[in-house]
């Protein structure tokens, strides 16, 4: 599972995971899981269409997942956030299936992109990936406080003017970008795994901001390694077992969590 | 009232203006809310803002902060500029009406008031000693030395406003806004935070105005107030306000202040124009101060 041509999927998982569990704190700690299930969803429609065009998967799923970012903020600005993203999804969705109908050939890289694709990856896909990728990462730390305040509350934020629309929609711009980067590697069905797994077991654990990201992103290059190696050598889709270790992962988060805190209190009680 | 040399010549002494509110308006929904209201306060002055429930004390607090563009008069705040569009944070500390913090929140008590510090800034948020001190000085200042590790969002109401108070205060502003922070507090827990901000206003040379519907907490603290109703505003100190005269032409009719073994009762007859949904009588009491 080492051999060079296994080489531009490891460097590709690195990279991916990476910026998805960065941004997937931000998801957790914002309550925007519904969106993160939402983007990478109503994007991969774009790869069908893209493919009526004639065009490369990727630009459709940038195409999508712009447009996704572009329904969610516009009308979710009310207030009715959840209904927005669902507008925007179904919208999405309606628009793949009527290309994935006009499309005579059943297309195999429309099944890669649903449930993911670790093989067959190009030099050229792991140098866009590593640009987007330092895009995504930089702009996560240069957004890092006020992502943050505005995720933990839009008041307090606003207080210090810091506008929640504007944070909503870098966030949501971040989100796209880890979408697109993220899918064709784990599948449109289970980007949403790694966005969600890792953040929510590493802040059952870390109860620092800084600490808790570092850890969300750790968690998830170990999931995505043990994903690859496992997919390898059992040759079953790796989205499969990116799913069941993200959720595994955040069980055991919790776990050790509830763990901490009953010692925590057992400690407490054997001091009184 | 105000003499107009005072904030230039003296800016952080005695009797320098914090905040001067002059004939505001401002409009809610297409309704007016605030009708001209002006008052003035010192720094070091806590001031009670009392209203009953829409009579507008939210909106006057988002118009000084600037959150809400006003539709008449001026907001001065310090000795700066009136407000308007500006760029970057308002010098005003505000505690928003509640605030909720997930208990889940990768976030200690001591992290939100750092992001108070510096979370309008681009980057990570590094260690840094200023920084640090910065926040250990304000954590103790308001008395959240012994919770400052724990996850904020698994403190109590108290505790959080607590720490609520001291993200507001960390950048030292002139002045601190508070919208209704004892609404979700039991009794004792708002007696504590009221003393508190009584200690802060005295020792930071803070102007303090804080949002309530009922004067009563307040009562003993407070040494300037404002009332509010139907838009406009009577303002001064608590006994030249809280009185059946004054209060009596703010509501524009008749209205009386009892005062019972050592307690204050304003009692607002039905009927009027009097913004009170349920038409029978308000009362608004406590302790004279």
């Amino acid at each position: 599972m080492f051999a060079g041509f296994m080489l531009h999927t490891w460097l590709v998982a690195t990279v991916v995971a990476l910026v998805a569990g960065v941004v997937g704190l931000f998801v957790v700690v914002r309550g925007s899981a519904f969106a993160a299930h939402a983007l990478p969803l109503g994007a991969f429609p774009g790869a069908a269409a893209a493919t009526l065009l004639r065009l490369p998967p990727g630009v459709g799923l940038a195409a999508f997942a712009l447009l996704g970012v572009a329904g969610i903020a516009r009308l979710g600005r009310r207030g009715a956030r959840d209904v927005a993203t669902a507008l925007t999804l179904v919208t999405l969705l309606g628009l793949g299936a009527l290309c994935l109908s006009l499309t005579s050939e059943y297309s195999a890289a429309i099944y890669a992109l649903l449930f993911g694709q670790v093989l067959g990856i190009s030099a050229r896909d792991v140098v866009v990936t590593f640009a987007l990728g330092a895009v995504a990462l930089a702009a996560a730390a240069l957004l890092y406080r006020p992502l943050l305040l505005s995720s933990v509350s839009p008041d307090l934020a606003a207080a210090q003017g810091i506008a929640q629309g504007r944070m909503d929609l870098w966030f949501l711009g971040l989100l796209a970008l880890a979408t697109v980067m993220t899918l064709p590697v784990v599948g449109a069905l289970l980007v949403f795994s790694l966005l969600v797994g890792p953040p929510a077991a590493a802040r059952a654990v870390a109860g620092r901001p800084l600490a808790a990201t570092f850890l969300s992103a750790g968690i998830a290059l170990a999931i995505a390694w043990a994903a690859i190696a496992l997919a390898y050598v059992s040759n079953w889709p790796v989205g499969f077992f990116v799913g069941t270790l993200g959720a595994a992962a955040y069980a055991a988060g919790r776990g050790a969590a509830a763990w901490r805190s009953r010692r925590a209190r057992q400690a407490v009680a054997g001091a009184a | 009232m105000r003499e107009p040399g005072l904030q230039t010549s003296d800016p952080g002494g005695e009797g320098a203006l914090a905040l001067e509110v002059e004939d505001l308006r401002a409009v809610l929904g297409g309704r007016p809310v605030l009708n001209g209201v002006s008052f003035a306060l010192e720094a070091g002055r806590f001031c009670g803002l009392i209203g009953s429930n829409g009579a507008g004390k939210t909106t006057l607090l988002r118009t000084i902060l600037g959150l809400q563009a006003p539709a008449g008069g001026t907001v001065r705040i310090g000795a700066g500029p009136a407000a308007g569009p500006r760029r970057g944070p308002p010098a005003v500390g505000y505690v928003p009406q509640r605030v909720l913090l997930d208990p889940d929140l990768p976030l200690r008590a001591r992290d939100l008031v750092a992001l108070g510090l510096d979370g309008h800034r681009a980057g990570l948020p590094l260690p840094s000693p200023a920084r640090r001190r910065q926040v250990d000085e304000m954590l103790a200042a308001v008395g959240a030395e012994a919770f400052a590790d724990q996850r904020v969002g698994r403190l109590s109401g108290g505790q959080q406003q607590r720490v609520l108070i001291a993200h507001a205060l960390v950048r030292r502003p002139p002045l601190l806004l508070l919208d209704e922070p004892l609404s979700s507090l039991d009794p004792g827990s708002a007696a504590e935070i009221v003393a508190l901000l009584g200690r802060l206003a005295a020792v930071q040379r803070v102007a303090i105005l804080l949002s309530a519907h009922d004067i009563n907490p307040l009562l003993g603290e407070m040494d300037r107030v404002v009332y509010l109703a139907r838009g406009r505003a009577a303002s001064g100190p608590v006994a030249e306000v809280v009185r059946g005269d004054v209060l009596s032409d703010l509501y524009g009719h008749h209205v009386d202040v009892l005062r019972v073994h050592g307690r204050v009762l304003v009692v607002v007859a039905p009927g009027g124009d009097v913004p009170d949904p349920a038409g029978h009588a308000t009362v608004v009491g406590g302790r004279e101060a």
